[in-house]
């Protein structure tokens, strides 16, 4: 990036620690307006602590946060429980803890293909439906600061990647910083600034590219995951490392590339049909 | 007309229903059921206090089951028990306490029964204007803050990320909560207070599309209640207090026969 904005927020060593067990510690992670970062990393890895961590809304046991003063957050959780007594309708949703206009709240709703749900109770709703409202409700309110706690759960397959494309798009068009779980890395990863690969700790973050190509990543999703990363990445199949040397999509790595090594894609098998559109988006984008 | 006795008890009783049904919604919503439970029986010890140290009944229930609810949110992240251990804990104890120092103090004679179940037709012109000073107060708080008190019963996370403060709402639903315990133990007494909370708000969930609506018919609901239980404690002489939970009792079957299709489609267009 040319210019550095004023950071959002800032997490400098940043850990919780419940009932004698961290649940994540050590995050020093940095998040500016404009800028898409993407938590990864398994199960029970602290991403949602520590989106929680940037919010304000976990108590930290070591560590700071400081968030940028006035700063207007958006906030899409893991799960969000609407009990059976709750009467809430859609359009409730969206005002829940601002006013919004009637017309901004159409097209929020609208922008995430979720249009046709205003009038429907909130717990009639399926899963992808719900996903939806929540991320349309946390765009009707012109966040500087959207947390996204995977906002794709749910959401059928064309509409996941639907979804990314517009969440990128929020961040064009609002200026907004991002941060975002998701366990989509396929997906995610094209329209993300920043990766922040965690295991209880930073195991590594960096671009898209370095974080595919770290050891410590490769250790912990293993080569599959990783290869699949490069493979979409580099529409080539092949990586040409910092040294001049080249690596190749099952991770053996050569002095140079071969004439053929961008036009097929032996070796390695294309299990589903999003890596080929991302693979061909990014030749869109390279042309 | 506020010399008829009568005419006291309906609007003391319809002056309740319009605090009793909008919090009930709250304490619906948020379980709370338990909790309120927990004040009134706070509130007896509180009327127990209010003899021996003569100060006003209303404040000393008021002040007494804000006590025990801020003593339930500070007990709460220390005491490794549930929460609803701690509640039978700090509801019984303080209903024992009650009863305990209203035995001891043989001077005073005390209505008990009254106490306990509500004495509607005994209500005083001070008693009315308790309940709608204290009930106009609760009301225009509710108004003023509803949406970051929902939006915190909705989701706390969500609430707190986008800059509403969930504990300080805790804490102001708990005061508007003892407020309505301390507004109507005269009128449905310690043991009856949850019902009138409960019981319309219950009713009105199947009936309401949105959490204003629900609302508004909670409190529509425990008004019907008032005045049917009060004429049918006139009609049989049966004491005021139970006969109107009856009815609230009987118009939440009444609403589960109600096709709420039919109704839910109506609304939506």
């Amino acid at each position: 990036m040319l210019k550095i904005a004023e950071p959002l927020v800032v997490l400098k060593n940043a850990g919780v620690q419940r009932s004698a067990r961290w649940l994540v510690r050590g995050i020093d992670l940095v998040i500016r307006p404009g800028e898409i970062v993407t938590l990864v990393g398994p199960n029970g890895s602290g991403k949602s602590t520590t989106a929680r961590m940037a919010l304000g809304v976990e108590r930290l046991s070591e560590g700071q946060v400081v968030q940028r003063s006035g700063l207007r957050a958006s906030y899409v959780p893991q799960k969000v429980a609407i009990d059976w007594a709750l009467p809430l309708r859609v359009d409730g949703l969206m005002t829940l803890t601002q006013k919004i206009s009637k017309s901004d709240m159409i097209l929020a709703l609208e922008s995430t293909g979720a249009g046709h749900l205003a009038g429907r109770e909130v717990r009639h709703l399926s899963g992808g439906e719900f996903q939806r409202v929540m991320l349309a409700r946390a765009i009707a309110r012109k966040p500087e600061f959207l947390v996204l706690d995977e906002p794709a759960q749910g959401v059928d397959f064309n509409g996941e990647l639907a979804l990314y494309e517009l969440i990128a798009k929020v961040r064009d068009d609002l200026g907004c910083g991002i941060l975002m779980i998701s366990h989509d890395l396929h997906l995610v990863m094209a329209a993300t600034d920043q990766v922040v690969c965690l295991n209880g700790h930073v195991c590594c973050q960096g671009t898209p590219e370095s974080v595919a190509s770290s050891a410590e990543y490769r250790n912990l999703f293993g080569e599959r995951a990783a290869a699949a990363l490069a493979l979409y990445q580099h529409h080539h199949d092949h990586t040409h490392l910092s040294d001049g040397r080249v690596q190749h999509p099952d991770g053996s790595i050569t002095a140079h590339c071969h004439p053929d090594d961008g036009h097929h894609h032996a070796g390695i098998s294309q299990p589903d049909s999003a890596l080929r559109r991302y693979t061909l988006k990014g030749d869109d984008h390279a042309g | 007309m506020l010399d008829d006795f009568l005419a006291r008890a309906f609007i003391a009783g319809l002056g309740m229903a319009m605090i009793t049904g909008p919090l009930g919604c709250f304490v619906v919503w948020r379980r709370l059921a338990y909790f309120g439970d927990t004040l009134a029986h706070a509130a007896l010890l509180g009327v127990a206090l209010a003899l021996l140290l003569h100060v006003n009944v209303t404040l000393a229930v008021f002040v007494l089951a804000v006590l025990v609810a801020l003593a339930m949110l500070a007990l709460q992240s220390r005491v490794a028990l549930s929460a609803d251990a701690l509640l039978g804990l700090l509801s019984h104890g303080a209903l024992a306490l009650g009863l305990l120092a209203l035995a001891f103090m043989t001077w005073v004679r005390v209505d008990l029964m009254g106490l306990l179940f509500g004495d509607l037709l005994a209500v005083s012109k001070t008693d009315i204007a308790v309940v709608y000073g204290g009930g106009a107060l609760v009301i225009l708080l509710l108004i003023m803050f509803w949406r970051p008190l929902f939006a915190v019963t909705v989701n706390r996370d969500m609430a707190a990320a986008e800059g509403i403060s969930p504990a300080r709402y805790d804490i102001l639903l708990m005061v508007l909560l003892a407020g309505v315990v301390a507004v109507s133990i005269k009128i449905v007494g310690v043991l009856l207070i949850t019902a009138m909370l409960i019981i319309p708000a219950g009713a009105a969930r199947r009936l309401s599309s949105g959490p204003v609506a629900m609302a508004l018919g909670s409190v529509a609901i425990g008004a019907l209640a008032v005045v049917g239980g009060l004429s049918a404690s006139l009609k049989w002489d049966t004491p005021s207090g139970p006969s109107i939970i009856v009815v609230a009792v009987i118009l939440f079957a009444v609403g589960l026969i109600v096709p709420t299709e039919l109704f839910a489609r109506n609304k939506a267009t």
